[in-house]
């Protein structure tokens, strides 16, 4: 394995990780804002609180990790990227600082009033931060970001293969976050809650099955070279991705939340991957390789480093901090 | 207007890209916002191990009811502080394609490193703010540990970045590429440390003054009990080492800066020509190439700057006009923080050697009075400090290498997000600072969790009295 494509992977793991675990936070936000009044939403809400709390920040970084990965082992294109797809990744960061900001002042918010207020931009930027990331890996998966000059600011994120991307983002957001929160609900023996939410999730996760794979079709004309590596590489991927899916539906009707939430990551993993090994070996689609994306190499070697430091110091805490979350005694709380 | 904007306003801005003037204010203000709670996030975890320690050792419930209280607070500044970190690397690469692009992965490791400790800051600040009561009291206070530790590596690894804007090191320029790439002299350059120090200390000054000074504000209006004289006693302890610290490690930072980057000396100290010995100039301003209203002390610029009576300060008349920065935002900013810096260090002298005199400071309402302001101050000089060292730097984004107009994109439409990010960054001041009082206020009246008022104990406790306060 080359210098370059051993940090494309390690990016790549983090694209996936924020995806699975930032997703999950994100995709709360959609049962927040659909769990209805102040009253009535009252437990749900305090659901999603206790749930994504302890574990938002941390599932955040995986973002930055992208990020720093991203600029300094493909310096030139990340550049490329944000020239052409600033509006999106600005709408992206607006959700991005709303949501965390409002989620913070909602949990200590006085007032009824104001807990609703800050509770709305939550949810309501829980949804929109995926759906622009989604429309930016549409962007760059349908070659449309060039690798120097700028690309059209407006056509790059307004296109099928955007729009659908930001869509399937959404969708897989919600379907984790619900397989997550009706498992947590279940756990701390919220009988009506867990019921409520099943019926919901199983709701996305039919109508994100369906967009995933209604997506195939505009993509063979939007983006020709990611449906060659979906038809071709990435197959198996796509075809795991619609059997875990499957699964996971199955398993959420036969409330078998626990191994639900197995299938469910493992689905959104799949989708996630089959888009990375679909448009393997272009970083920016039929614009620039990942080998010539790729800065020095003395650089990359130095990420390899801080990528094995990050096995030694952050996965064992971060085990550590799921594992108890994820607890009977934390559930009780 | 200010006279300092005089200055600015002969900048031929009109031969520079559209989007450069409005990149800069918005680094400027995301960067200027962001500093103040990474103080937090830095120098607070410290703070709270302290108090927390001897609530679990000591057996001190008063520390322990303050390290609760300042976790509560920590969760709210370190998501806003989390988000606000986040716009930043978003505007590496949207602001600056022309520095990120060329030079992302000379200056990226250092970044690589400081989300490496951001991710072991998010996971232990999880498992410490939802650990109260849910994990073992000592191994709960341990998590605060890596949480402490993580703050000052990823200070380093961001300062290291920016010392290297100032004294660039790690590659080579040969025909316009970048080459012969060594991320490695970045992280660990020689500049990297002393300006580590720096910001670090200040960190402690800031949030060692403001907290302070928020407990100082409750004892003026009355509430002498112990918990307000620990509350304001613990931080202060902490400024006050640090303030003392400050002024020598500002000195012996300030003594490189004769050879490292000559012009922003020569700004920082209004010196127009080069004199030897040069005079320390207190105050002045640049006004049509000649200083005016300031006051000359003879030598001591030398001994300052130089460390010698007889070394000059390099005048600007040896810069060429291009690679000149914008003086009089650079010196008064820096006087600012030398001045900030040395009132708060006479102060906090001033306090201990009342409380050795066997004096108690804190029953002087004027002691309260500028234990308040202290935190205001100390906030502007850490804000001073920066606009000095940044746009001393100027015209310049890598120091004698690239400049900042080369680095900017061409986004004329940076006005517009200008105005947006003002206008976000200011509701979110408000919502924290309204949110930030409603706890304190909730915390006065007894209530010690502070469940949220959509929550079942809300409304098994009564919601209908929290909308009456609201009332």
């Amino acid at each position: 394995m080359t210098l370059e494509l051993a940090v494309a992977a390690a990016l790549f793991v983090g694209v996936v990780a924020y995806a699975l675990f930032g997703g999950a936070d994100f995709g709360s936000g959609f049962y927040d804002l659909t769990a209805g009044g102040s009253r009535g939403g009252a437990e749900l809400r305090t659901l999603v609180d206790h749930s994504i709390g302890p574990v938002w920040e941390a599932n955040h970084v995986w973002l930055i990790y992208v990020l720093v990965m991203w600029w300094t082992g493909f310096p030139e294109s990340f550049a490329s990227a944000m020239n052409t797809l600033i509006l999106p990744m600005l709408l992206a960061l607006l959700g991005i600082v709303l949501r965390g900001a409002a989620f913070a002042f909602r949990k200590f918010a006085p007032t009824l009033g104001q807990a609703r207020l800050y509770g709305a931009v939550f949810a309501g930027s829980s949804l929109i931060t995926p759906y622009f990331l989604g429309a930016v890996a549409g962007g760059i998966a349908s070659g449309r970001v060039p690798a120097e000059g700028r690309g059209d600011l407006w056509s790059s994120w307004l296109n099928p293969t955007s729009t659908f991307g930001g869509v399937i983002a959404v969708g897989t957001c919600a379907l984790l976050a619900g397989v997550f929160l009706t498992a947590d609900a279940d756990r701390a023996g919220r009988a009506s809650l867990a019921a409520s939410l099943r019926r919901r999730t199983l709701g996305v996760g039919l109508v994100t099955g369906a967009v995933v794979f209604a997506a195939l079709v505009p993509i063979t004309h939007d983006a020709p070279t990611l449906a060659e590596g979906l038809r071709g590489r990435a197959a198996p991927l796509v075809v795991l991705s619609g059997l875990c899916g499957v699964a996971t539906l199955v398993l959420l009707l036969r409330r078998r939340f626990a191994i639900a939430r197995v299938t469910a990551v493992l689905a959104v993993a799949a989708v996630v991957s089959g888009w990375g090994v679909g448009q393997y070996p272009w970083l920016l689609v039929d614009e620039l390789t990942l080998r010539d994306a790729a800065g020095a190499d003395a650089t990359l070697a130095g990420l390899l480093v801080v990528v094995g430091l990050a096995g030694v110091l952050v996965l064992p805490p971060l085990v550590y901090l799921f594992r108890l979350t994820q607890s009977e005694a934390w559930s009780e709380h | 207007m200010d006279p300092t904007w005089l200055d600015l306003a002969q900048v031929p801005w009109a031969a520079e890209p559209a989007g450069l003037l409005p990149a800069r204010q918005q680094m400027a203000l995301s960067l200027g916002w962001h500093i103040i709670l990474a103080c937090f996030g830095v120098a607070f975890p410290a703070m709270i191990l302290v108090a927390h320690w001897r609530g679990v050792y000591r057996g001190d419930e008063v520390a322990l009811g303050l390290a609760r209280r300042w976790a509560k607070v920590s969760g709210v500044l370190f998501a806003i502080g989390a988000v606000s970190g986040t716009v930043l690397s978003f505007e590496m690469g949207l602001l600056w394609p022309g520095l990120m692009g060329p030079f992302g992965d000379v200056l990226g490791l250092p970044f690589a490193f400081e989300g490496l400790s951001f991710f072991v800051e998010a996971i232990f600040l999880g498992l410490y703010l939802y650990g109260w009561g849910r994990i073992p009291p000592k191994r709960h206070l341990l998590m605060l540990v890596p949480m402490a530790l993580a703050g000052v590596v990823g200070t380093y690894c961001v300062i290291s970045v920016n010392a290297w804007m100032n004294m660039p090191v790690g590659f080579a320029i040969e025909g316009g590429e970048v080459v012969d790439v060594d991320p490695w002299a970045v992280l660990f350059s020689s500049g990297a440390l002393l300006q580590f120090a720096h910001m670090w200390v200040a960190a402690y000054m800031v949030v060692g003054f403001v907290v302070a000074g928020v407990y100082a504000a409750g004892m003026l209006r009355g509430r002498r009990d112990r918990h307000h004289r620990l509350g304001f006693t613990l931080p202060f302890v902490f400024a006050t080492v640090a303030a003392l610290v400050q002024p020598l490690i500002g000195h012996v930072l300030g003594l490189r800066i004769a050879d490292t980057q000559p012009a922003k000396l020569a700004a920082f100290e209004l010196a127009t020509e080069t004199e030897s010995p040069s005079p320390l100039r207190l105050g002045g301003l640049l006004v049509d190439g000649e200083v005016r209203w300031a006051l000359d002390i003879p030598r001591l610029g030398s001994i300052i700057a130089r460390n010698s009576f007889t070394e000059p300060v390099q005048g600007l008349e040896t810069i060429p006009p291009a690679d000149r920065p914008p003086v009089n935002v650079t010196h008064v900013a820096f006087q600012t923080m030398v001045g900030i810096g040395t009132l708060l260090a006479v102060a906090v002298l001033v306090y201990w050697f009342a409380r050795w005199r066997g004096r108690d400071p804190l029953a002087n309402r004027w002691t309260l009075r500028a234990a308040v302001a202290a935190g205001p101050l100390a906030v502007v000089a850490l804000e001073a400090g920066w606009i000095a060292t940044e746009v001393g730097r100027q015209p310049w984004v890598v120091y004698g290498v690239l400049r900042t107009e080369d680095a900017a994109g061409d986004n004329p439409q940076v006005w517009i997000l200008l105005a947006a990010t003002a206008t976000l960054y200011a509701l979110l001041t408000v919502g924290a600072v309204v949110v930030l009082r409603s706890m304190a206020r909730r915390w006065r009246a007894g209530e010690q969790d502070l469940p949220s008022p959509y929550g079942p104990e809300a409304a098994a406790a009564g919601g209908g009295r929290r909308a009456d306060d609201a009332s």
